[in-house]
């Protein structure tokens, strides 16, 4: 199944924003997050993760596309399928996968997890456990940018599934209203857990949402790296110059279950290998092998570089002390 | 000293607030040029303007989770929600987000907001603008939950609340709204988690949150006439709890009587009660703690049957009688 972009950017192309380097960088996060999820998956079957995790393989051109647009004082705010998130916001990942251990000197001390990795100095401001728990916060986050008039702008990433919830409608209103720069993208990954958001919407009507709302708003093909990246430049170029909010929906897929009590009882094998045949990472090198970015060698290198740094993590992680229960009540209360 | 309402002190509270430090902003449902609901915002939207008074249509979600996106970032919202009834509309954002970003991303975040908002029964409001759901708050770890009763304590208790880098839940009642009493021009501070003597007394203390202090002294004065000598203490933050105030009250007198509006089951009387037991004046009781609280009704719309739902000054006077009179 080779999907077109199903509605093309608006506006006036920006010319190549692409280069060798900025190439080189993507194919690598698109490969660490594939290599992370990997990893974490086998480490949950390995009997090393006391919780549940929520894989984003498959939708790597959806985070590395969006948040590749964005500088590094800008922020994002994420949902729980946020891995991928996280490495496209430069996490580090010995910190990120020793959080996802619930180890001491992860990111969040062990207290978050795998759905609430965050680091509010590095602009990332979480993974959230609640399905549109974040969209509110986002636009008071814009609200604050706006004030204080520095130009930054916050992605705020949420799923097809919270786009049903109440939280999304009040969050479209406030955002239109107060005209924050915020940049909306969905990631319609086609089900809520087991429910099929086909049965209610489509991409192309969360974008129509949206501008009922009175935003601008773009579906794009969210297995197409260049799509999503030309599409959240614009949206983010029209939030920083303080014209307000933009919605765009990355139409995509997840390949593994919603979590690990997930038994796929709701799609079809012949559906997910579909999907599969669309992979987001493959797609990429054919393009910057087409566009003379990498050579097949170069982005097996890069796959190599991907896979060892999380390898890395991994160690680093199982080699990190635990949190003592010493230190239990402590990060309640701020001082 | 000049004397103020209880509403003014808390409208001087935060526009001093805003004057001196600019990230300070309100949010909430016709604050602009309709002052609030009760009037509590009245001119602040000329003063400040739309930029920093934020009228936003019917979202308790969405500004009370835009609040607290923006304390993340490090800004001080004031949200207000219109009554305390429409927290429960709020409580996704001010329970599982604002209440515990910080302790979930490892201590490393703050949430420096305020939520103000009217609760109690009284006006005729009926069932859906009349609750007093402090104790639903004082039940999450990551929230400070407070509630004024005098317009002094008011402004002190607002001032601090807005200065606080976690989450604070301001518990206003909308009957003490227009009650006087003197309050400071300049700026001050009433630490959190300090409980005042509101009246001194050795035969019997009562511990009282919000309205309920206003009813329990005035209790107190009655009976006063027939010798009886209360001691009233207001806790004035709920979470945190100075629990030592209490305690010393309670090895002083003997007794205590408990009284807030909120239904009695599972009311914060529960946790007073439990931690004067816990305590060291448990060896001091003379009588059995004892709550007089709400009905286990939601709040009727009917005068009568309203003044019936929650304690009155006539239902403390008879209850401090009958412990002082060890008849319970």
């Amino acid at each position: 199944m080779e999907q077109e972009p199903k509605v093309k950017p608006k506006g006036k192309k920006k010319g190549i924003t692409v280069g060798k380097a900025e190439a080189r960088e993507m194919l690598l996060q698109m490969y660490e997050i594939r290599a992370f999820e990997e990893q974490a998956e086998k480490s949950y079957m390995a009997g090393k993760i006391h919780g549940t995790m929520h894989l984003s393989i498959g939708q790597e051109a959806s985070a590395v596309g969006s948040i590749s647009t964005i500088e590094p004082t800008d922020y994002i705010l994420g949902h729980h399928r946020g891995h991928g998130l996280c490495i496209a916001k430069d996490a580090d990942l010995n910190l990120m996968m020793a959080e996802f251990y619930g180890k001491e000197n992860g990111y969040c001390r062990g207290r978050g997890g795998s759905m609430h990795i965050a680091d509010v100095e590095g602009g990332n401001l979480g993974a959230n456990g609640v399905v549109g728990g974040g969209l509110p916060m986002a636009v008071g986050v814009g609200v604050g940018l706006k004030m204080r008039a520095k130009g930054q702008v916050i992605l705020s990433f949420f799923g097809d599934g919270a786009a049903s919830t109440g939280a999304f409608h009040e969050s479209m209103i406030l955002a239109v209203l107060f005209k924050v720069p915020v940049v909306f993208i969905c990631e319609n990954n086609q089900y809520a857990m087991s429910f099929r958001t086909s049965d209610w919407t489509t991409s192309e009507n969360l974008a129509g949402l949206a501008e009922h709302y009175g935003m601008p708003a773009v579906a794009t093909d969210g297995n197409d790296l260049l799509a999503v990246r030309e599409a959240v430049e614009e949206a983010v170029e029209y939030a920083r110059s303080g014209q307000g909010p933009y919605l765009v929906v990355n139409d995509t897929y997840r390949w593994r279950g919603h979590s690990k009590s997930d038994r796929n009882r709701y799609r079809t094998q012949e559906e997910i290998d579909e999907w599969k045949s669309v992979d987001p990472i493959e797609r990429f090198r054919k393009v910057a092998s087409k566009k003379k970015w990498l050579t097949a060698k170069e982005a097996d290198e890069i796959k190599d570089e991907g896979y060892a740094r999380i390898e890395a993590a991994r160690i680093f992680a199982e080699d990190s002390p635990e949190p003592t229960v010493e230190s239990i009540e402590e990060g309640v209360y701020a001082p | 000293m000049r004397e103020i309402t209880y509403l003014e002190a808390i409208r001087e509270a935060m526009t001093q607030e805003m004057e001196r430090d600019e990230s300070v902003f309100l949010i909430g449902e016709d604050i602009g040029t309709y002052g609030g609901a009760f009037q509590v915002t009245h001119g602040m939207y000329e003063q400040f303007g739309p930029e920093r008074i934020l009228d936003t249509p019917i979202t308790e979600l969405g500004l009370t989770g835009a609040a607290t996106g923006a304390a993340l970032i490090g800004m001080r919202p004031i949200a207000e929600i219109m009554f305390m009834d429409f927290t429960t509309l709020a409580s996704e954002q001010l329970v599982n987000q604002a209440a515990k970003l910080r302790f979930m991303f490892g201590g490393k975040a703050s949430v420096p907001m305020v939520l103000r908002t009217p609760a109690g029964s009284g006006t005729g409001a009926a069932e859906h603008h009349s609750q007093s759901l402090e104790n639903w708050f004082v039940h999450v770890p990551g929230l400070k939950v407070v509630m004024p009763t005098t317009p002094y304590d008011a402004k002190g208790l607002l001032l601090a609340s807005i200065r606080d880098n976690n989450p604070v839940v301001f518990v206003e009642h909308k009957l003490l709204y227009k009650t006087k009493g003197e309050v400071p021009e300049e700026d001050y501070t009433i630490p959190l988690g300090q409980a005042d003597v509101k009246r001194s007394g050795t035969d019997l203390t009562i511990v009282a949150t919000s309205i309920m202090v206003s009813r329990s002294l005035e209790a107190a004065e009655e009976l006063a006439k027939e010798g009886i000598n209360v001691e009233v203490v207001d806790p004035r933050s709920l979470r945190p709890l100075d629990t030592g105030t209490i305690v010393e009250s309670v090895k002083k007198t003997g007794k205590v009587l408990i009284v807030h509006e909120a239904v009695k089951t599972g009311g914060f009387g529960g946790e007073l009660a439990g931690v004067i037991a816990e305590s060291e004046a448990f060896g001091y009781l003379e009588a059995p703690i004892v709550r007089l609280a709400g009905r286990e009704i939601p709040i009727p719309y009917n005068r009568t049957l309203e003044q019936n739902a929650v304690p009155q000054v006539a239902n403390i006077v008879e209850k401090a009688r009958d412990i002082v009179q060890l008849k319970v």
